[in-house]
């Protein structure tokens, strides 16, 4: 629901049509999370059924202007006051270490590391967009670090797993030393807008 | 290209008989002109006696340490410390700067104590600061500065006049999120000057300002980052989904 209540907030400014919220949205992101001009018809269709955006007439077709409704403002409103919903998903890293610290042939100590390495160069690029980018640009730099915090959450999680694993199982009794290798241990891909596009 | 520094197969044995301990065993990294590398591990892992040695504190049981192409355990304990005070900085956690000296002072130390004229030394300094921004502040004493300012100064000390080899011990560890990061733009900015780094860090979010990383376990390195791909790619990445 991220997208369609982002371009809310845009048509909350003034009415405005499918290309240049596109535009908009990827303005304030930072070009971090494109959007393809479809979604951003399907979203708009969407806030159209739940009234919450009304077409303005003028225009052709799709360049017709939306505007927000009074229940649009509503829903704005609540989205910016509520927390947004928490409720845990199935992750795939845990997943993939709960697997292999449960199994016989698994080895989570090279999966640890395997992904620490993999979230670490994903905080080299993340720091990389930061160094590049404008320091005054505040919701870049709210973005950029929300990726940050996300992916250094993930280092100090496995950093607490691989304590947990040493203590239970001490170095060098059967865990072999992470090896940099190809396939099984790559890690798990962050994409940024899982997220926003969930 | 000559290193700025280079550990081969370095060893580093506490104690003896069976209380013998490798704190670092066979470590080899090279750290090149204008490279930042971050040495990240838990703690007991050998970080700091990697940097110790790095920096000539200390010495390898095996192996050498070369600055500069220079083989540290070929120099006499004059030679090392004119080395260590000419062409080497350090960053610690605990700032270290002395309370009787205003900012300035402190930053000019190093170099008066290896007999450059004060006001050369001051003006020297004062370059120093400008690179931190802490001009305006130079003539405050440590304890009428915060914590960010005084390691912003402490930075300016280590990196004051030729010093080209900056080692920070966890320099963002008493800091807040935002002063952290001013002072880890300040470490990348020495080595986007063509200067050089190592920086000893837990925290993933501050090791990612690195060119390199390299997790020590256990006194060996376990692993290192791979060149990262530019920013470009979490772009395309993002556009194919």
């Amino acid at each position: 629901m991220s997208v369609p209540m982002s371009l809310l907030a845009i048509l909350d400014e003034g009415p405005s049509y499918g290309l240049r919220l596109k535009q908009e949205f990827e303005r304030r992101t930072g070009g971090v999370w494109p959007l393809n001009v479809g979604q951003v018809y399907t979203s708009l269709d969407r806030l159209e059924r739940e009234g919450l955006v009304r077409q303005l007439d003028g225009g052709i077709e799709r360049q017709r202007p939306h505007e927000i409704t009074p229940a649009g403002r509503r829903r704005l409103a609540e989205w910016y006051d509520r927390p947004i919903d928490r409720s845990p998903g199935r992750d795939q890293l845990v997943l993939k270490l709960v697997m292999a610290v449960g199994g016989a042939n698994g080895d989570p100590a090279a999966v640890i590391q395997a992904e620490r390495r993999g979230a670490v160069e994903l905080l080299q690029q993340y720091t990389r967009l930061k160094r590049d980018g404008l320091e005054d640009d505040l919701g870049w730099a709210f973005l950029v670090d929300s990726l940050i915090f996300k992916t250094e959450a993930r280092v100090r999680w496995l950093d607490a797993c691989e304590a947990r694993l040493t203590k239970a199982r001490p170095f060098g009794s059967g865990t072999r030393a992470a090896a940099p290798t190809e396939g099984a241990n790559e890690p798990v891909k962050i994409t940024p807008p899982a997220e926003v596009l969930r | 290209m000559t290193p700025t520094l280079e550990l081969s197969r370095v060893t580093k044995r506490f104690g003896g008989g069976h209380l013998e301990v490798d704190a670092l065993t066979e470590v080899s990294m090279t750290v090149e002109p204008g490279e930042l590398v971050a040495v990240m591990g838990p703690s007991g892992s050998g970080k700091t006696t990697l940097l110790s040695l790095a920096g000539g504190l200390d010495t390898p049981t095996e192996g050498t340490v070369t600055v500069e192409a220079v083989d540290l355990s070929t120099l006499g304990v004059r030679e090392l410390a004119r080395l260590r005070r000419r062409r080497i900085g350090y960053v610690f956690q605990q700032l270290n700067l002395i309370d009787g000296l205003t900012a300035a002072e402190n930053v000019s130390l190093p170099l008066e104590l290896d007999g450059v004229a004060t006001s050369q030394a001051r003006a020297r300094a004062f370059e120093a600061l400008e690179r931190v921004e802490m001009t305006e502040l130079a003539d405050r004493f440590p304890e009428e500065l915060s914590g960010g300012e005084q390691q912003r100064v402490a930075i300016a000390r280590a990196v004051v006049g030729e010093r080209i080899l900056l080692l920070a011990d966890e320099p963002t560890g008493a800091l807040d999120s935002v002063t952290g990061e001013k002072v880890l733009r300040l470490l990348r900015g020495h080595c986007d000057r063509g200067g050089s780094g190592v920086l000893v860090t837990h925290d993933a979010r501050f090791a990612a300002w690195a060119d390199r990383v390299v997790f020590l376990r256990d006194g060996r390195i376990a692993d290192e980052t791979r060149s990262p791909e530019g920013p470009e790619s979490l772009l395309s990445d993002a556009a194919t989904r």
